[in-house]
């Protein structure tokens, strides 16, 4: 997805996109019909007002039928009564389905987002699939609630009005009706600007939220760089376009109403004149022209309504269109159909001839193989962007790999289902994230099989329980987004805790320790080393001290396995380790020398 | 009326513009409403005349021509309404959207730290946008309707009073059932707004995240709160429906019964021959124009109410003094710094927090020197160093710089000043050349790349296909750790600041480029302070002055000889360190 997704428009109507529109309607479709039918009888009851006019004015007050008028206006009544009764029903009803539909569709998209895999996650930004889930879901809501229904609603009202006025007087009912295709060309010349004024109207807007989303998130780096006046005319610009584009749109609507109603004032004009005609000749009564000027001004409103619901139509097109082109994006990374059952891995790993990239074949990693024995430690080193936390995203399926097969327990990862492959590996990622909300649950993420002991004894071994203990409320207190309250070391070790409070089969700690002092880190590897006796564990990290227990040690170096074995085999070997290691070991031979 | 005064200052600038607004609506409704008095003449004149043929066709071409004309000359009055106030509202938008970010950018980290960013984002939104509603709709169709309704009202009761007052009857219902049906619809907004944001931060939250939730295979549980949070809008939403579905019949219903009396009884007049049946076409024509501005009113009142509110609640966000800023202490004159800096006796605790993060720190940082500060996990380093950008206020003791307090310093020359590198790094969804020319004005090539030498990004953008136009993902996610804390290390560089402070930002970069980078940072910071927080001795050892911070206070201090021989913290970190690698030679 990409900024033109905020630039769709869709047409006002787009049948492939309705009719999948409607599907989600289909478990609702006696409450439909009901709506519907509802709609209808409302719609007609509506029309027939005018007739009555006719009749109260010619029929009785005419010939002075007092008691005639009395009946007519009490059945007026009545029929007033059942309209404003089946209103109801009807408004509720609509409401109702259109709640209901657009809350499946809202709990789609978000189970649907959920199985989406990291390579989706990496193109679209957070923002824009919130608004997915959000602002798009609701416009549909209107569409749903009152679009649908309305359309037969409104085509039921036309139908009566255009049978009640040609069954009364055929003549005015074609005078009435002769302004139409004035009125279609100034609507359709209408809807082609608004149109064009309504597309750069969500541009901005769309803008604008990006910006505002991402300069509140890095508002710091705004501050410590002094970006502020820069930031503020950027956002004066698009914030200025986003005003221009509305008023633009303001003048087509400021401009359509008033012709609308001037079409409507010749519509009057010529009923007057007609009428004329008609009474010197006698095809024409008082009563007929009070109906027709009451069937105008009703036969208007829903075509002034138009632009309106030309509006609702339209944005909803435009929503339906993104939601579904989401709904469409299948990159999801899919478990076989008969996967094999891993319940507890014995903690086997084997990558073989393994190749990945994150965009086409800009390969990360280049023919990789390695194999991790049950029980094991294995440390992978190397610089920066060499490709470790790549590795680990591979074990953990967060992506597909392009060439070559990752096996666990000799069984292919692709073959295992995700569920029991991520239960095997407990991941300590190198980017931390907390979420809002309290300690307990950024530990156990929820889940009740992890009783509070188990969160706090993790928490104790990782050294970070004394400090919970110590915030107000303790293991209930509070988390501030993405824990900015708490020191980066804090936030490292709470997301360790989260870990071990899953007690995996294989633990992988991707610089799990990076921003812990060394005394704190220390202590989590003892206590750790219990845990770790019969389970396979991979290690990545800068400071060689915290890889020294390590069985096996892989150098890394741009995507290619460089060297690996043991410390002293590699010491042996002369590459790249020994150099990292001197350059470590030289600073402190020569500290330890002063 | 709350809304309105807060709104004053905005509204003031646009006055003469809304003022010929509230013109053109008087007059487009003094041509419209002589609408229907020029129909009922019509009909009158028919009903008069049937047998003069020539005479009726001529004033009825007349008739016509006049409600067309007057049809005409109040459309275009209807337009410039539009254009005047509603253009307006819209220019207030954009007024009110531009102070808000202003606001925003003058708040410290504390105000972001405790507020969420998805509230701020629906204060930008819904809030402002609630706002735009009551000033445009909201002042045009109000004053619309009442205009109407009292040249309608008075067209009227000179026709017939007594049938005017029977046709009123209703109206006023109508009025009071949408005003009261309003109320109930604004607490349930409210309501489903609350439960509309919770989920909204969700959907936030989860998203984020993402990265933990999959890897913690937590997805069903996570679509299982975001169905109860859902659930309950869905219901939040019927309560609603229910009473808004009440509301439109019950209207028609009574203006529906308006029109009804009008016929009975002014039917029962036409046949006494006490009005004319043009007079009663009039009424019922006048009735039709009035249901709207009913409707309207009620209508208004609700979009004025959560206008208000809207309002209200910018407004205090707005008034909000930001804690951190330029004062009348601050003096104007200082527009450099050297790089001298000193606490005195400076103590500091957080906003939210129960134990003080800083206690009674005393240090001297000359010009031109390296301090490095290690300590535990929490200590308060980097609350320490945050000081100095005064991305917090210290709450007791004084910090000066070059022997001026720190608040005497205008902010933006203290903030040119000064290159911070953040423990936590935040990049730009932007390509890597903007994220490091960030801070500065003019944007050269040659500076570019050498300060991404000086922190070794230049390395790894040669590799790129796209070298240093490569976007980045949001928050940098298509980055390697290191590459992300290489880069917000050379947008500090490029500003080419007096004091530098890099707050841990090697952690997760190897040895071996680490050593590069600090070598190369030496001769760049040759004439700068620099202050660096490491958990390495590797790294910090070569500094000219160490602190070991414990709970808050400094408890060693010296380089790195003398901290070895106290046989302190800091001794032991190092025999740690250094134990370690002993322990790999055996
Ligand atoms: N999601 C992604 N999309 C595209 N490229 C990526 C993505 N993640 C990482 N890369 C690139 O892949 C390379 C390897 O990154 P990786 O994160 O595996 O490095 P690393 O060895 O863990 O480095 P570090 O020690 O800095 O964490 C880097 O050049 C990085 O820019
Ligand atoms: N905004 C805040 N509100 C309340 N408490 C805070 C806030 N920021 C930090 N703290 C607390 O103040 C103490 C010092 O935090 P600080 O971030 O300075 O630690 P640090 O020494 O930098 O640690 P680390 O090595 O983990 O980065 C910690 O206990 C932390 O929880
Ligand atoms: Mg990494
Ligand atoms: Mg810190």
């Amino acid at each position: 997805m990409s900024m033109q997704d905020d630039e769709i428009l869709g047409k006002a109507y787009d049948s492939n996109l309705m009719m999948r529109l409607i599907r989600y309607l289909r478990p609702y479709k006696w409450q439909v019909t009901g709506a519907i039918v509802l709609s209808m009888v409302v719609a007609l009851l509506e029309s027939v007002r005018p007739f009555f006019t006719k009749i109260a004015v010619d029929d009785n007050i005419a010939k002075g039928d007092k008691e005639g008028l009395l009946y007519t206006t009490m059945l007026f009544f009545a029929v007033l009564m059942i309209r404003g009764v089946m209103q109801f029903f009807n408004a509720y009803l609509t409401q109702w389905i259109g709640q209901k539909t657009i809350y499946d569709l809202r709990i789609e998209i978000y189970r649907h987002l959920q199985y989406r895999s990291l390579r989706f996650f990496d193109k679209n930004p957070i923002g824009r699939l919130i608004t997915r889930v959000t602002n798009d879901v609701e416009v549909l809501n209107e569409m749903f609630s009152s679009g649908i229904v309305m359309v037969f609603s409104d085509v039921f009202m036309i139908i009566g009005i255009v049978w009640l006025m040609f069954s009364m007087n055929w003549k005015l009912a074609i005078i009435t009706l002769s302004v139409l295709p004035f009125l279609f060309y100034g609507t359709f010349l209408f809807r082609k600007k608004a149109r064009e004024a309504y597309r750069e109207v969500r541009l901005q807007v769309a803008k604008i939220n990006t910006f505002m989303q991402e300069h509140i998130s890095g508002m710091l780096v705004d501050q410590i760089f002094n970006r502020q006046k820069k930031s503020f005319k950027k956002f004066e610009y698009i914030n200025g376009a986003h005003r221009d584009a509305n008023i633009k749109s303001i003048f087509y609507y400021a401009l359509f109403y008033p012709s609308v109603d001037i079409i409507g004032s010749v519509v009057v004009g010529l009923i007057i004149w007609y009428s004329a005609n008609g009474i010197i000749e006698g095809t024409v009564t008082i009563g007929t022209i009070m109906a027709f000027l009451q069937f105008n001004e009703m036969f208007w409103r829903p075509i002034r309504d138009l632009s309106e619901k030309y509006n609702i139509m339209q944005t909803a097109m435009a929503s339906s269109e993104r939601i579904f082109k989401l709904l469409d994006d299948k990159t999801a990374i899919i478990d076989s159909e008969n996967p094999v059952s891993l319940n507890k891995t014995k903690g086997k790993i084997e990558f073989k001839n393994v190749w990945f990239a994150y965009n086409d074949e800009e390969w990360i990693l280049k023919n990789i193989s390695l194999t991790i024995f049950p029980g094991e430690t294995i440390a992978i080193v190397g610089h920066t962007g060499a490709g470790k936390t790549t590795i680990i995203n591979l074990l953990d399926r967060m992506y597909d790999i392009q060439k070559g097969e990752i096996l666990i327990d000799g069984i292919n990862i692709k073959n295992v289902s995700q569920v029991d492959l991520r239960k095997n590996i407990g991941l300590v990622m190198q980017d931390v994230f907390l979420f809002s909300g309290d300690v307990k649950t950024n530990i156990d993420l929820g889940n009740e099989e992890i009783s509070i002991d188990k969160v706090k004894h993790s928490a104790e071994m990782v050294g970070v329980k004394k400090f919970i203990d110590s915030l107000q409320g303790g293991f209930s207190g509070e988390v501030k987004e993405r824990g900015s309250t708490f020191s980066v070391g804090q936030k490292q070790l709470i997301s360790f805790a989260r870990t071990l409070a899953y007690n995996p089969q294989i633990l992988v700690l991707d610089e799990a320790t990076s921003s812990v002092d060394t005394e704190t880190e220390i202590l989590i590897q003892q206590a750790i080393i219990k845990l770790l006796q019969d389970r396979t564990s991979i290690v990545i990290a800068h400071r060689l001290s915290t890889i020294q227990r390590a069985d096996k040690i892989i150098v890394m170096h741009k995507g290619e396995i460089r060297e690996s074995g043991n410390h002293q085999e590699l010491l042996a070997v002369g590459g790249i380790y020994q150099k990292l290691y001197q350059l470590q070991y030289k600073e402190q031979e020569k500290a330890s020398l002063n | 009326m709350k809304l309105l005064y807060h709104l004053l200052p905005y509204l003031q600038k646009y006055r003469s513009t809304l003022s010929w607004g509230l013109v053109t609506i008087i007059l487009a409704n003094l041509l419209g409403v002589v609408l229907p008095h020029f129909i009922g003449n019509a009909i009158d004149t028919m009903q008069q005349l049937p047998k003069d043929g020539e005479k009726l066709l001529s004033e009825m071409i007349w008739y016509s021509l006049l409600v067309i004309s007057f049809t005409i000359m109040s459309g275009v009055f209807t337009y410039y309404t539009r254009q005047t106030i509603i253009v307006v509202s819209r220019k207030i938008e954009f007024d009110l959207r531009n102070t808000f970010l202003s606001f925003l950018q003058q708040q410290p980290l504390s105000y972001f730290q405790k507020t969420p960013t998805g509230d701020l984002m629906a204060h930008a939104t819904n809030d402002i946008n609630a706002v735009r509603n009551a000033l445009g709709p909201g002042i045009m169709y109000p004053i619309d309707s009442l205009m109407t309704l009292v040249f309608s009202l008075m067209f009227m009761f000179v026709k017939s009073w007594t049938l005017t007052l029977i046709a009123l009857i209703p109206l006023p219902l109508v009025s009071l059932a949408v005003y009261y049906a309003g109320k109930t619809i604004h607490t349930k907004s409210i309501e489903k707004q609350e439960t509309y944001s919770k989920l909204t931060t969700r959907a936030q939250e989860n998203l984020s995240g993402i990265r933990v939730v999959k890897s913690y295979v937590r997805e069903e549980y996570e679509i299982g709160l975001f169905e109860k949070l859902s659930t309950s809008y869905l219901k939040k939403n019927l309560e609603l429906a229910k009473v808004q579905s009440l509301m439109w019949p019950m209207m028609f219903l009574l203006v529906g019964s308006s029109i009804l009396l009008t016929i009975y009884f002014g039917g029962l007049k036409v046949i006494n021959n006490e009005i004319t049946i043009g007079t009663l076409t009039a009424f019922l024509a006048y009735l039709v124009m009035l249901i709207w501005p009913m409707i309207a009113f009620g209508w208004v009142i609700n979009i004025l109410q959560q206008g208000g509110a809207s309002m209200g609640r910018l407004q205090k966000i707005i008034d909000r003094e930001p804690e951190i800023k330029n004062s009348t202490d601050t003096n104007y004159v200082i527009t450099d710094i050297d790089g001298e800096i000193e606490y005195k006796n400076v103590s500091f605790t957080h906003e939210s927090a129960n134990r003080t993060a800083l206690k009674n720190i005393n240090l001297k940082i000359s010009k031109g020197s390296t301090l490095a500060i290690v300590g535990h996990t929490g200590s308060g380093k980097s609350t320490l160093i945050n000081l100095i950008p005064r991305l917090y206020d210290i709450t007791e003791g004084n910090l000066l710089i070059d022997g001026n307090d720190i608040r005497t310093i205008p902010l933006e020359t203290l903030r040119t000043k000064i290159g911070y590198v953040s423990q936590e790094t935040f990049l730009f969804s932007d390509s890597i050349a903007e994220n490091i020319f960030y801070g500065v004005e003019d944007k050269k090539t040659d500076e570019l790349i050498s300060s991404a030498s000086v922190s070794q990004i230049s390395v790894d953008v040669e590799e790129f296909q796209n070298k240093y136009e490569t976007i980045i993902g949001e928050r940098g996610i298509t980055l390697s750790g290191g590459q992300k804390q290489r880069t917000s290390i050379a947008r500090a560089i490029i500003k080419n600041p007096k004091i530098l402070i890099i707050d841990d930002a090697l952690s997760a970069v190897d040895t071996y480029t680490e050593d590069k980078i600090l070598h190369r940072l030496r001769e760049v910071m040759k004439e700068r302070t620099s202050i660096i927080i490491s958990h390495r001795i590797s790294t910090v050892k070569d500094a000219n002055l160490i602190i070991v911070l414990e709970n808050g206070e400094i408890v060693e201090k010296g380089t790195h000889d003398e901290l070895v021989k106290l046989n302190g913290i800091y001794s032991d970190l190092y025999s740690k360190q250094l134990l370690e690698q002993e322990l790999e030679k055996l």
